[in-house]
């Protein structure tokens, strides 16, 4: 460690969580009741003895205010202004595969649109036989059905190319949510209009001030995109998209397009800004690769990490992560605690679906001794995630998107984790 | 969809002829090509815990011919309204033209403001114009002439998305214009240069040949397999190269949460009593809360480009703090138009009744304004954002 470490300051939480700082001292883990007995117990609480709030008080429902520091949150350096911007969802505060609507990620272009639903329509244009316009009650009557995917922008870990930059697995891996979509599947909507023989491509085009627009080819389109009026069950959120929103699965966020207006079928791509301008790899030749689409199998340990440092002192940890792959299912994830020299198989939990996030777990006996915390994914095709100097020996450092490199973490004695890179 | 990034590898090579290679390959989408073949992968037991089908994959729902009959018919005015994409082959343009000279009076207005004079950029906003040879530096500058592969992409994005929070304002000739003055800024015509649907696909872009289809199905995939992952005494030792703390860049997450999260949280409002009594004494007049509430959601569509507030700094328009009685263009630190610096010169004040002229229609009263904003309809709306303005005294 050296000197000047400024990651993040002792907290309040921090210390409500109960001795962080003095973690180390305390032997075998358990919390050290004092001789007289701890006030939790021996105090009657209020909210033992006195009631609560009746139904109704909240009749949409928020989580515990002792929770309300769980919060998306930007990095305003990042770009110009709120408007046209992102920010973040608290993966470390996050457990099993599901994002909470409400902390999924935000990324806008010219800010949230606010679409009247009533004056919501979806227009299919182009190489079709029959031009239609749809209401969102005419999309509700098409068979429906239900997905969990990833939803990753392509520029998540995108500061991270020249090297560590933020402390904390929110910033540099925050981009990504995982939620259960309720739609219509694409293909149901071209079949309806009638796709001409050289329909080849789609232009999808949101509703909002920046126009938002993507080419995507046929293929994808008719395999398993879904045009999405649900996620995790209830309506979309405003700046997911509401009332309608694309879902390109395991392909990157920004053709997820929000807020959908318009699907025009054609027989070439459009090339629009953010398939040229933006959202094509830069590497070190000078060259760049563009539609680069898929996402490549990726993970991340959210706990410990520089956000949530051990609080605890030696003995029992867990250590807890997410993995994903747009190219399927993660049925693997080894995880490192000295920087690579060993690896071990860790533990999923929950669904493994495709094109979602995984839950993997490692369960140790920590020696109080600082470690160096590496997680490498490997997706259902045989794909392993590779490190971050691999990914560089290939594209360089200019390429901005799609860094799925392995992410160090280094725990000292404290249990303070900071981000770094290792040999 | 790996078998569909393998239609495309072989492609990639000859980066040459990317120009007609998107079209060519769109024809081949009905060639089954093998997927590509990988490492055999070795499913560990350890993961076998979840193996067991989490989900029922549903049966792939078909409708019957012709379909459910659900939609109407797009009539061509719907169409022609939505319908304003433009592509690398010119279609979707419209009938129009614009020159360099024409095109610099309205990016002035219009552009500069956030996209500088020449196309260099203020703060953030991204940069129009020159990085000619950068690309394959630390810090390539990727612009319209050092970057952009193809000049329909500038039409196309300018109509659909610009002037930024006044989306499809311009008029065709305009657009036109605005993109033969970014030729100019990035030494791609003369200054006598008129842009027309007509001679639209003669310009070349300079870069267009450096794009290539991912490619990674061939140079990545091969190489990061899992078979022969290494496990055990992968390397002799491990040195730190690199530690996030020493650029030190990363938000103060949790003392700003908690500050934050404890005033929207307070059970009552009387528990932080000295946030809700400072915000009323900056109010100069005793101000109707529900106009103000007003006036803040009004003020969305300025927030763009003005701040208000404690801690508002200039950004594409100045602080709006103290404005009411103040002197018009006197903002430290922001660089005005001729017209604001004018009437600062001539000590006019910011009065209600000036304001309210402004906001109706800025660029009346204040002509020459680079504010690109059309100008608040309602008169309420108007009262409201005064109010609201009014609230942040110095």
């Amino acid at each position: 460690m050296i000197d000047q470490f400024k990651g993040m300051k002792p907290s309040r939480r921090n210390f409500l969580r109960g001795a962080a700082a003095s973690g180390a001292a305390i032997v075998g883990g358990a919390t050290a009741a004092r001789a007289e007995g701890e006030p939790a117990i021996l105090e009657k609480k209020p909210w033992s003895q006195f009631l609560g709030a009746g139904v109704d008080e909240a009749p949409y429902g928020m989580p515990s205010k002792f929770e309300a520091h769980v919060r998306r949150q930007n990095v305003p350096w990042l770009t110009a202004d709120p408007v046209s911007s992102i920010n973040f969802t608290p993966l470390h505060e996050l457990d099993g595969i599901i994002t909470p609507n409400g902390l999924c990620f935000e990324r806008h272009h010219s800010g949230v649109a606010e679409v009247d639903p009533a004056e919501y329509r979806l227009m299919i244009n182009g190489l079709v036989d029959r031009p239609l316009v749809f209401t969102l009650q005419d999309l509700m009557r098409f068979p429906r059905e239900n997905h969990v995917y990833f939803l990753e922008c392509a520029a998540n870990t995108g500061m991270e190319w020249a090297g560590s930059q933020l402390n904390g697995c929110q910033f540099t891996h925050g981009m990504i949510h995982n939620v259960m979509y309720t739609g219509v599947p694409l293909r149901l909507l071209l079949a309806e209009a009638g796709v001409k023989t050289n329909g080849k491509w789609l232009l999808t085009e949101g509703a909002d001030a920046s126009g938002m627009t993507r080419s995507i080819p046929m293929e994808k389109a008719l395999d398993d995109c879904l045009v999405a009026f649900k996620m995790n069950g209830e309506a979309l959120r405003p700046e997911q998209g509401y009332p309608v929103r694309l879902v390109v699965p395991g392909w990157e966020g920004n053709m997820w397009v929000k807020w959908l207006r318009r699907i025009e079928v054609g027989d070439e791509p459009w090339h629009h800004r953010e398939e040229t301008s933006k959202y094509t790899d830069l590497l070190a030749n000078g060259q760049a690769r563009r539609f680069t689409w898929e996402m490549d199998a990726k993970s991340v340990i959210t706990s410990p990490s520089p956000q949530m440092p051990i609080s605890h002192g030696p003995g029992p940890l867990t250590i807890s992560g997410v993995a994903w792959s747009g190219r399927g299912t993660i049925p693997r994830v080894d995880v490192t605690t000295d920087g690579g020299i060993n690896w071990q198989q860790a533990r999923i939990s929950g669904p493994s679906l495709d094109k979602s996030m995984h839950r993997f777990y490692l369960d140790i006996q920590w020696d109080g001794k600082p470690m160096l915390l590496q997680s490498r994914a490997h997706d259902s095709t045989g794909y392993v995630q590779p490190t971050k100097d691999q990914l560089r020996t290939v594209r360089g450092e200019n390429s901005i998107y799609h860094n799925n490199g392995i992410q160090t973490w280094a725990v000292d004695e404290q249990g303070v984790a900071e981000n770094v890179e290792i040999s | 969809m790996s078998k569909f990034l393998k239609i495309f590898a072989p492609a990639s090579a000859g980066a040459a002829s990317v120009l007609t290679m998107a079209y060519f390959l769109a024809d081949q989408f009905v060639v089954d090509i093998p997927a590509p073949v990988r490492g055999a992968f070795i499913h560990p037991a350890q993961a076998q815990e979840t193996a067991t089908p989490a989900v029922i994959e549903p049966t792939p729902v078909s409708l019957p011919q012709g379909g459910l009959g659900l939609g109407r018919a797009a009539m061509p005015m719907e169409i022609a309204a939505w319908d304003i994409d433009v592509r690398p082959d010119g279609q979707g343009l419209p009938v129009g033209s614009g020159d360099v000279f024409t095109g610099e009076e309205i990016y002035i207005e219009k552009c500069s403001v956030c996209h500088g004079d020449f196309g260099e950029a203020r703060g953030r906003w991204p940069q129009l114009a020159g990085g000619q040879g950068t690309l394959e530096h630390d810090d390539p500058v990727k612009t319209i002439g050092s970057y952009w592969p193809y000049l329909s992409t500038v039409y196309d994005y300018v109509y659909r998305a610009m002037p930024f929070g006044e989306a499809q304002s311009l008029e065709p000739d305009e657009v036109y214009a605005i993109t033969a003055y970014l030729l100019y800024l990035n030494d791609l015509v003369d200054d006598d240069f008129e842009l027309s649907n007509a001679n639209f696909l003669e310009v070349d872009m300079p870069n267009a040949d450096n794009f290539f289809m991912d490619d990674r199905a061939e140079t990545e995939l091969p190489i990061f397999v899992s078979a022969d992952i290494c496990m055990e005494n992968c390397k002799d030792s491990v040195e730190i190269t690199m530690h996030a703390s020493v650029i030190d860049v990363t938000p103060d997450t949790e003392e700003t949460a908690i500050q934050a999260a404890v005033i929207e949280t307070a059970p009552e409002p009387a528990a932080e009593p000295e946030t809700a009594v400072a915000e009323a004494a900056e109010a100069p007049h005793a101000a109707d809360p529900a106009l103000i509430a007003a006036g803040e959601a009004a003020f969305r569509q300025c927030q763009a480009c003005h701040q208000v507030g404690d801690g508002a700094v200039n950004r594409t328009g100045p602080v709006l703090n103290g404005m009411l009685g103040r002197t018009i263009g006197s903002v430290d630190g922001f660089r005005y138009s001729n017209v604001f610096a004018d009437a600062a010169g001539a000590g006019e004040i910011w009065t209600e009744e000036r304001l309210s002229a402004f906001l109706a229609n800025p660029r009346q009263a204040m002509s020459g304004t680079r504010m690109s904003f059309r100008g608040v309809r309602d008169d309420d709306e108007i009262a409201a954002l005064i109010a609201y303005l009014e609230s942040f005294a110095d």
